[in-house]
């Protein structure tokens, strides 16, 4: 507790500054910093502390992990009476007080534990809306970094979409809660009707050879987040929920593993088929996956070759040292050291060539059993690279995963974050319609991320991207605010790339991890996935559909008559 | 709501009693208009059944083109007819001022050619002569095959008899396979090429309902086949997708139900040809029928098909005697042409069945 004592101010000796130099403007605290030095106005957080409520427990120390909160002793004066004949002095008490620590390697991020931990509800942080942050961050010159989504996406497009086309009187809407609805998607790479090696025997139809392989699965699948990025508790819990919904609700949703491989025993258990097992251009992880081929007891339900994501598209994975821990550098067979993915497959040099090289060794690998899909970030040559994918004679291109400018990361440049990255739907609906115009809509299908479920509502806007031509969609961030990840789209945390992950999603320190509780997490994802499939035929039922509507864009509209237009879809006011 | 009627019977009859079905079915303020597809023909067309004849509606300038356009083609008329139509104005009906049906005889060099061949040309004139007529918005080309008779009009159906005076027993329209469908309201810029039943290559197809996955049906069908065209009707993809499963893929009739009304997921993991249907429902994604529908359908050979969306959503009925199957819409409609029928024996197709009616006139029901 605080000490209490007495004393006189010197007036003298607080009139000047830490310089020793005396004030001209007679405030007596004013010039005790450079201006230049760091302040609470630099930083886009301010702590709120109320010192008449707050208890003194120091809970918020204790939990900030970004040492932005500091116990510290603070002099406060008051008058007292004193003497026979009592008489006002000046006096002081010291207390201990919570201060703001105000340097780039420990500002407050914003993350809200302290207001979480508190008991008396006595601290919490404020945006600070006119801060400095971009002119003081680069210190050192280094630009920033940090994880979580894009910031400065004007509007939000999925919203100023509707569900315009309902069924009434001409054709009956359904009953979400009792029709049967077969909400299953295609994954991998589909032949047309009149390639399907099928033949007429005895009045039916029956296959004379190999056809490409192709799963039906959910069409929301969780998309790629590596150990390493996630805490592997974090990763487990999703795991855990993706094995549940598929062994208990039989909800087939599929998970990809991201770059940073596999534990070894979840590569050689039949859960395997549940998981999209990624290769991005690291082949970080890789080396375990190949040794525990000879063991697996099933296929992976996809293999996904990363070429780009849409936080920072054109670059490649990054994973600070700070988050790789031991059993990160033995997952992923590396040193301690940042581990930084190429930005391109090392010796790719042209479609056709990955065609036949990366494509064709993943196919081999799980000799043609596994599909092989592909993930890019959208770009203006998006629907250049899908058509020419289309076109694989081989017919070993299992999908297209197309990532627009706000999907998110657990580390990156915030320059690419905030500025480099094509939004998602124009592309997607670029790509349809053509494959619509050649005839070959389905053929790979379409899987789109970036951003989706960023309000929160992931069935909504799944329904739309499907409508607008997508086989499904991958969704990854808001899976771990489900969990407890409080970032978002205002600078609220997003330190995903600093290991202090307050909520022991994105770190890889045993004691922040313990902050998770696992089975709380994966029951979240379970709960979500299963209010989502609720929503997603409430959706369906009022347009009539029991199928997934994909390119049923009729049953859309749109309220800005510019995406209309664009997304060649009705405007309606 | 469309109501759909087809017949199929061992002797010729007159178009009256499929239009004694439409009346019987109509409900309310519906029946904008009416039109059918005759086949196997006989009265006036008896005899002619190997020349492909031509069906259409259209002014006098209508026909020269056409004419001009067959002369070109090396066609040469063998057989005209013209329907008396009733000029009266209490009649509602919107006439075209003719109705020409037409046989002729084959270009001479497509004479001895395989039937594969000369198809692809029937189709190709039907289309060509559609697109002159069309573009000089002179009349409308509905059918161009061999023993195949279209008729489609604007007004009230029975107005539309009485002015071609189809009430008539003793009459030169006869055929043992009659379709029929009464214009339903909702669309009021009526498109004489929206009414079904549809026509293509020996498929006749008629529905009702609402196609719900229209957009996705026609994106696929436009760029599969040239004669999959026009899109007036959402109903007309039921048709491509018939032809294009059974002609263009040449599998067996009972895969069109697997494509239009996929097995759940479930229920197709349980079969031992799962595989192979997976492989159909993703190569068919696009032609699937999510909406309510009744098929009623003419297969080249004169089966006759029935088959309902995977809900049941649309009724459709068939009913029999020792003479001729009746499919319909409503039961209302067999009541009034087969009134003492055993109705124990009527089929109400189920939403997981194709029934198919041969040409001995057996009612067969295929579970999918």
């Amino acid at each position: 507790m605080a000490a209490i004592m007495e004393a006189r101010i010197d007036q003298e000796q607080i009139k000047k500054n830490g310089h020793g130099k005396q004030e001209k403007s007679g405030f007596p605290y004013a010039a005790k910093v450079f201006v230049r030095d760091s302040n609470a106005v630099d930083f886009p957080w301010k702590i709120a502390w109320n010192s008449e409520t707050c208890i003194r427990c120091g809970a918020c120390v204790a939990t900030c992990t970004f040492d932005s909160l500091q116990p510290r002793l603070q002099r406060r004066g008051r008058s007292v009476s004193v003497g026979n004949l009592p008489r006002p002095a000046e006096a002081a008490d010291v207390m201990i007080a919570v201060r703001q620590v105000n340097d780039l390697a420990h500002y407050c991020r914003g993350c809200g534990m302290c207001e979480k931990v508190c008991p008396t509800g006595s601290i919490r942080p404020v945006a600070n809306g006119r801060n400095r942050f971009p002119v003081v961050a680069r210190k050192g010159g280094s630009p920033i970094k940090r994880g979580g989504r894009a910031h400065l996406i004007p509007g939000r497009v999925l919203d100023s979409i509707k569900v315009g086309r309902i069924s009434q009187m001409t054709d009956p809407s359904l009953d979400a809660a009792r029709h049967t609805f077969d909400m299953l998607t295609a994954l991998g790479r589909g032949l047309p009707a009149d390639k399907l090696p099928l033949k007429v025997e005895d009045g039916r139809l029956v296959s004379t050879g190999w056809s490409p392989p192709m799963h039906w699965v959910y069409p929301i699948l969780i998309g790629d987040m590596s150990i390493g990025a996630l805490s592997w508790r974090m990763w487990e819990a999703l795991a855990l929920a993706v094995g549940y919904l598929n062994e208990e609700y039989h909800l087939p949703v599929r998970m990809c593993s991201g770059e940073g491989g596999m534990p070894v025993k979840l590569l050689t258990s039949k859960y395997l088929q549940y998981m999209i097992i990624q290769i991005a251009s690291g082949h970080f992880g890789w080396n375990r996956i190949i040794k525990a081929m000879p063991q697996m007891v099933t296929d992976p339900a996809a293999i996904l070759i990363k070429i780009g994501q849409g936080a920072k598209p054109g670059d490649g994975g990054l994973l600070p040292a700070e988050k790789v821990a031991e059993h990160i550098q033995a997952i992923r067979g590396v040193p301690h050291a940042d581990l930084l993915s190429p930005p391109n497959h090392q010796g790719l040099y042209s479609i056709e060539e990955s065609v036949q090289k990366m494509f064709l060794s993943m196919n081999a690998a799980f000799q043609f059993r596994v599909p092989v899909a592909i993930k890019v970030a959208a770009s203006s040559t998006s629907v250049s690279v899908f058509n020419n994918l289309v076109r694989d004679p081989y017919h070993i291109v299992g999908g297209f995963f197309m990532d627009g400018i706000q999907g998110g990361t657990g580390a990156a440049h915030e320059v690419n974050l905030d500025h480099s990255g094509h939004p998602i739907l124009s592309k997607l609906r670029d790509c349809y319609l053509d494959a619509v115009a050649q005839g070959r809509q389905g053929q790979i299908p379409i899987f789109v991320g970036g951003g989706f479920g960023e309000t929160g509502n992931l069935a909504a806007d799944a329904f739309k991207a499907i409508c607008l031509g997508a086989s499904g969609v991958f969704a990854a961030k808001i899976f771990l605010q489900i969990a407890g990840c409080v970032g978002d789209e205002k600078g609220r945390c997003n330190a995903c790339n600093t290991g202090l992950c307050p909520v022991g999603i994105c770190t890889q320190d045993p004691s922040l991890v313990a902050r998770l509780d696992v089975d709380a997490a994966a029951q979240n994802i379970v709960d979500y996935f299963l209010a989502v499939d609720q929503e997603l035929k409430k959706l369906m039922a009022p347009i009539g559909n029991s199928s997934l509507p994909i390119g049923r864009s009729d049953a859309l509209i749109s309220m800005d008559k510019a995406v209309a237009d664009r997304l060649q879809i009705g405007y309606a006011c | 709501m469309c109501r759909i009627a087809a017949i199929k019977s061992r002797n010729p009859l007159p178009p009256a009693p499929v239009l004694q079905m439409m009346i019987a079915m109509q409900k309310g303020h519906d029946n904008s208009g009416f039109a059918m597809v005759m086949q196997d023909l006989d009265g006036v067309f008896a005899g002619r059944k190997d020349l492909p004849l031509l069906s259409m509606a259209c002014t006098p300038a209508g026909l020269e083109q056409a004419d001009e356009a067959m002369d070109r083609l090396g066609f040469e008329l063998q057989f005209d007819w013209r329907p008396e139509v009733d000029p009266s104005e209490q009649l509602d009906i919107q006439r075209m001022p003719l109705y020409v049906f037409r046989n002729y005889q084959y270009p001479e060099t497509f004479r001895i050619r395989p039937m594969e061949e000369r198809k692809k040309l029937l189709v190709d004139t039907r289309l060509a002569l559609r697109k002159l007529l069309a573009e000089s918005n002179q009349g409308y080309v509905y059918s161009f095959w061999p023993d195949v008779l279209t008729l489609k009009e604007i007004g009230d159906p029975r107005d539309i008899a009485e002015a071609f005076h189809l009430w008539k027993d003793n009459q030169p329209l006869q055929a043992r396979v009659i379709s029929a469908q009464c214009r339903q309201n909702t669309n009021y810029q009526i498109v004489r090429y929206a009414a079904h039943p549809f026509f293509l290559e020996g498929y006749t197809l008629m529905g009702n309902g609402e196609n719900t996955f229209y957009q996705k049906n026609r994106d696929f069908q436009q760029r599969l086949n040239p004669a999959y065209t026009g899109f007036e009707s959402d109903t007309q993809c039921f048709l491509y997708t018939l032809h294009y499963v059974v002609d263009t893929l040449g599998w067996p009739i009972q895969y069109y139900k697997h494509v239009i009304t996929p097995l759940p997921f479930e229920e197709m993991a349980r079969r031992p040809d799962a595989p192979v249907l997976q492989e159909i429902r993703q190569a068919c994604q696009h032609l699937e029928i999510n909406g309510p529908n009744t098929v009623i359908f003419v297969l080249p050979d004169g089966k006759m098909g029935i088959a309902c969306d995977a809900k049941k959503l649309r009724p459709v009925v068939v009913g029999r005697d020792d003479d001729m199957v009746v499919a319909a819409s409503e039961v209302c409609g067999v009541n009034m042409i087969l009134p003492d029928r055993n109705s124990e024996a009527d089929v109400y197709p189920g939403e997981r069945e194709l029934v198919i009616v041969d040409s001995s006139l057996e009612v067969q029901r295929w579970p999918q």
